[in-house]
């Protein structure tokens, strides 16, 4: 058993709360759905059609199970839900839950009758599982840091929530091609992967100090990798879901059909060109902005904004971390972040402790965190792409009895962006579409690289998993990423560098034929043993392999296996 | 069997649907784009309602001003995954100005119906055994909705804004 927290009560935190007409619309979707349910158990629904209308909802077959994906709207949590999702995961299925590269939740092992009471439970915290799949928009996801970052020129999160709105059950676009995920960010380093979605908005300021919207389309992985192009520079505040409609109408009208794969709005814009693209949607843009119904107005904007009101920071705190031993200090190394208030950190949550599952949490463990969040985060959590959670708002004073008790956890892992920080999708171990398995591939490298001298001394190396092609891992993004591919019936791991899903997007380079699950570790062992020896002073492996290219990495990573 | 649904409930189609090769029948028919763009001239001397059946690859704006010509067009759902014809309708009633019978027909679900009838669907073509109370449910299932769309339903926004 985990000790409790001291109990300061649910605290409530600054952040989107459903008003009657939310509440509302949650709750008559969940009756849809439980009605949805109720037919294809009685078979009025064939699994054909029950199929995209459960997807809708997150509802996926896996391998063994359905997997259930629960929206987290630009990672942001409250403890009153992280408890909720807790209870869930124990109550409905093995008591954990996998945190995902969408910011979302997913449980594993759900029965396909426990859906409705489980959605229920869901909308009770102002929850649910509306388009977290499907050939929809996507749940939005934001920067972790929004709101606690000095980086920021707003928190994009208010935004985010008003795509939230837009985007739900909205009518034209719940049978596009393709899935259409959509991400805001406003910083100029880029925790959000903007980049490589299907659709991004920055929030810049113009030349003439204005604050608006910068778009970018067609970013993007799978199995054809691509980075986004910038549709539109600066799009005006009340512009925004104007400019957003015209894209995915373009995208409705003029996507291909007739081939799965070459369905997503990354092909379309690349097919006719990023300049096509732009006159098809301004044309679209000008025809919806006369119409004058979807422009956003400053005090809708201002009300939403009120939400996420910067909670009440305390004046007066020292704003020296204080010494705490040797582990605590590695901690504070890599997982603590710079916070806009003095007196203020942001604190980083790696649930990678080498050996464990990435992106998994028990439901103790979730309680516990739920828990600190109450006493020393305002009762607030964030979710991050990289599978992590972040505590927003923590005071530096806190740290050490935060870092004892995340110990206690086993989720004090000093190694936020360091190596054994890994992304990974379930692979084959739960996915239908795997080939090959990704946890045990991270485990494995984890493990090799687990002494914290030697991590430290790498310094951020960020690798990322995927188990097939359609790249949930991030491989194409990752310093070092690592596909896995079945070749007869085995598992193979090919190697990429060079990829990133930062400000300085690129996408990662193949490195030649694959390594069987046992040589892959040490393939990337050598890799790193090549940065090493080869770095300059300050340079990150993303920088020394820029400048000196592929063939070292690979003469080295393929050095024992052809021997 | 199928029969018509149009402003919620059964009604008689007067539309004979013609194939490309047949002859045409007395009275109102419902053309492919194809026979339309071969035939336009003839088609339009008729003295009576005329309808194009659209698939969904088919862009509505290919009819240019002959579109206030139809009395009906029929857009086509080959599978009801392919959701094109929710823009190509929302493009007729708000670009085009099409003031007439759009009507869903092809594969598409009663999950789909409000959907339809919010971007300008106002007919279906629904099988035999589908009745006016499913219809009715479909469209009161969600009261409320966030987005602007070709019904005119005001949203959550404006309802706030109301309160």
């Amino acid at each position: 058993m985990l000790n409790p927290v001291m109990k300061s009560g649910p605290v409530e935190p600054n952040m989107y709360r459903y008003d009657e007409f939310d509440v509302k619309f949650v709750s008559e979707r969940v009756e849809q759905f439980a009605g949805q349910v109720a037919r294809r158990l009685s078979g009025a629904l064939t699994e054909d059609q029950f199929k995209p209308l459960r997807l809708m909802n997150g509802l996926y077959l896996q391998l063994h199970a359905y997997m259930l994906r629960i929206a987290v709207p630009y990672g942001t949590l409250s403890s009153k839900q992280l408890r909720k999702l807790a209870h869930i995961a124990r109550t409905y299925d093995k008591n954990f839950g996998h945190f995902t590269t969408r910011q979302n939740l997913q449980l594993n092992w759900i029965k396909l009758v426990d859906v409705p009471a489980i959605l229920r439970e869901l909308a009770d915290v102002e929850m649910h599982c509306i388009q977290t799949s499907g050939n929809c928009i996507r749940n939005v996801t934001a920067d972790q840091f929004a709101g606690a970052t000095d980086e920021e020129i707003e928190d994009p999160r208010p935004l985010a929530e008003i795509i939230r709105q837009w985007s739900s059950l909205h009518p034209e676009f719940v049978f596009l091609a393709r899935k259409f995920k959509i991400a805001v960010g406003a910083a100029p380093h880029d925790r959000a992967a903007l980049q490589f979605h299907d659709m991004a908005v920055e929030i810049v300021r113009n030349a003439q100090g204005r604050v608006g919207y910068k778009v970018m389309a067609g970013g993007g992985m799978g199995r054809i990798p691509y980075i986004a192009h910038v549709m539109s520079e600066f799009v005006e505040r009340e512009d925004i879901l104007v400019y957003l409609e015209a894209v995915l109408r373009v995208y409705n009208q003029d996507s291909r059909r007739d081939n799965i794969h070459k369905q997503r709005i990354k092909i379309l814009i690349n097919a006719i060109g990023p300049e096509e693209m732009r006159r098809r949607v301004d044309r679209e843009f000008q025809e919806l902005k006369a119409m004058g119904t979807l422009q956003l107005p400053q005090d809708e904007l201002d009300r939403i904004t009120a939400y996420f009101a910067p909670p009440k920071f305390e004046s007066g705190l020292s704003d020296t971390i204080p010494e705490a031993g040797a582990d605590f200090a590695n901690w504070v190394k890599t997982n603590i972040s710079k916070h806009k208030a003095p007196g203020y950190a942001i604190a980083t949550i790696t649930l990678k402790t080498p050996g464990q599952v990435p992106g998994d949490a028990t439901s103790e463990q979730m309680d516990v965190i739920a828990d600190l969040m109450d006493a020393f985060s305002v009762g607030e959590v964030r979710v991050t792409h990289e599978q992590n959670l972040v505590l927003p708002h923590v005071r530096k004073k806190d740290l050490p009895v935060i870092f004892a008790k995340l110990k206690e956890l086993d989720f004090a892992a000093p190694n936020a962006g360091l190596i054994t920080d890994i992304i990974a999708c379930p692979g084959l171990d739960y996915c239908d579409l795997a080939n090959a398995r990704s946890i045990p591939i991270a485990q494995n490298i984890a493990r090799k690289f687990e002494n914290l001298d030697r991590q430290h001394q790498i310094g951020e190396l960020k690798i990322k998993i995927s188990g097939c092609i359609n790249a949930c891992g991030h491989h194409h993004a990752g310093h070092i990423g690592i596909l896995g591919v079945d070749k007869k019936g085995v598992e193979f791991y090919q190697l990429q560098l060079g990829g990133s899903s930062a400000e300085d997007a690129s996408i990662g380079e193949i490195m030649g034929p694959g390594f069987t699950e046992h040589e892959i570790a040490g393939a990337v062992e050598r890799v790193v043993n090549v940065y090493i020896a080869e770095r300059k002073s300050g340079e990150r492996f993303l920088d020394t392999y820029r400048r000196i290219g592929m063939e070292k990495f690979k003469a080295a990573a393929y050095e024992t296996v052809a021997a | 069997m199928s029969k018509l649904l149009k402003s919620g409930a059964f009604a008689a189609d007067p539309f004979t649907a013609a194939a490309d090769d047949a002859a045409l029948a007395e009275g109102p028919v419902l053309v492919s784009l194809a026979r339309f763009q071969k035939e336009r001239e003839g088609l339009l001397a008729r003295n009576t309602a005329l309808g194009v059946r659209l698939q969904s690859h088919e862009n509505p704006e290919s009819l240019g001003a002959d579109v206030h010509h139809f009395a009906l067009i029929a857009l086509e759902f080959p599978k009801f995954r392919d959701g094109r014809a929710f823009s190509w309708a929302r493009m007729l009633r708000t670009r085009l100005g099409y003031k007439g019978e759009i009507r869903a027909v092809g594969d598409f679900l009663y999950d789909q119906m409000n959907y339809q009838h919010r971007v300008g669907f106002d007919a279906w073509e629904v099988p035999d055994n589908f009745t006016v109370e499913q219809f009715a449910r479909a469209l009161t299932e969600m009261t409320d909705v966030y987005q602007p769309a070709a019904d005119g339903k005001k949203t959550i926004r404006e309802l706030r804004a109301n309160r």
